[in-house]
């Protein structure tokens, strides 16, 4: 058990850093957002997993559900109300951008 | 019927997350968390009327069964695919904001598509207007609303709709 528990954890972490490299990587904030606010999902979610099955003597499963229902529910959220934010105060996309449909239709209007 | 509906679904969302908060060692403690919730249920259930919109029928529940598996297994597979971004050293990425448009008509339908949207790395819904919500795409691989509708929206969208309608 605790072995199991010990590799989901490292998995989990290994997520984790990847979305903190994407961080450094990506060219633009909503780039940034999407491997900043939610390659941690799946980070977060497995840590806790592993760390339910690892300690299970002392953290019931039940509580650690919840915490991820939790993170499931409020992270979008906040990164859509970031997101949407920083498009209306017109921070700028990466030259990369292929597409602004959002700026299309706002233009429109 | 509908008041019975919206009643009884708060009740589930409550005493769910009562059992969840307290374990279910203690019959004493499931006992009042079953009396308090039937109390909070009873006394708001009008103001809970994004439960209304909740279809109850053996295929909704069936499809509410499966949907966290579905959800799991885009979550999973979007991760792989951005974490294959990151670590490549051309960072092969190719963003836009695209247009997509859903077939939803529910409040609780269209925000739960949203969230699930934005939770799958790789998109992330930076605006909703009506049916057109606007995605920010890590990888556009096409520009055109109906292409990208089918790409981004469709899997989660089988599903809610007959959960939700």
């Amino acid at each position: 058990m605790a072995v199991t528990g010990a590799i989901i954890t490292l998995i989990g972490s290994l997520f984790l850093f990847l979305g903190s490299l994407g961080l450094v990587r990506m060219p633009d904030l909503y780039n940034r957002m999407q491997t900043g606010t939610k390659a941690t999902t799946l980070g977060s979610i497995l840590f806790l997993s592993g760390l339910a099955i690892s300690q299970s003597e002392f953290i019931n499963i039940d509580k650690t559900i919840v915490l991820i229902l939790f993170i499931v529910f409020t992270n979008p959220i906040s990164s859509h109300a970031l997101a949407r934010a920083s498009h209306f105060i017109g921070i700028p996309l990466t030259e990369k951008t292929t597409v602004d449909r959002l700026a299309e239709d706002e233009g429109k209007e | 019927m509908q008041q019975l509906k919206r009643c009884f679904l708060s009740f589930v969302f409550f005493f769910g997350l009562w059992v969840l908060l307290t374990g279910i060692s203690d019959p004493q403690e499931i006992i009042t968390g079953a009396i308090i919730a039937c109390l909070a249920s009873s006394l708001f259930w009008s103001s809970t009327d994004l439960w209304g919109e909740v279809q109850i029928n053996p295929k909704a529940i069936l499809y509410a069964l499966i949907y966290p598996f579905v959800f799991a297994e885009a979550l999973i597979r979007a991760n792989l695919d951005v974490a294959r971004r990151v670590i490549a050293p051309s960072l092969p990425i190719n963003p836009g904001i695209v247009k997509v448009k859903t077939k939803l008509k529910s409040r609780i339908g269209k925000l739960i598509l949203a969230n699930s949207i934005t939770l799958t790395p790789g998109t992330l819904t930076v605006e909703t207007n009506g049916e057109n919500f606007y995605i920010h795409w890590i990888d556009v691989t096409s520009p055109d609303i109906e292409e990208a509708s089918h790409q981004i929206v469709q899997k989660f969208e089988k599903y809610l709709e007959v959960i939700f309608g």
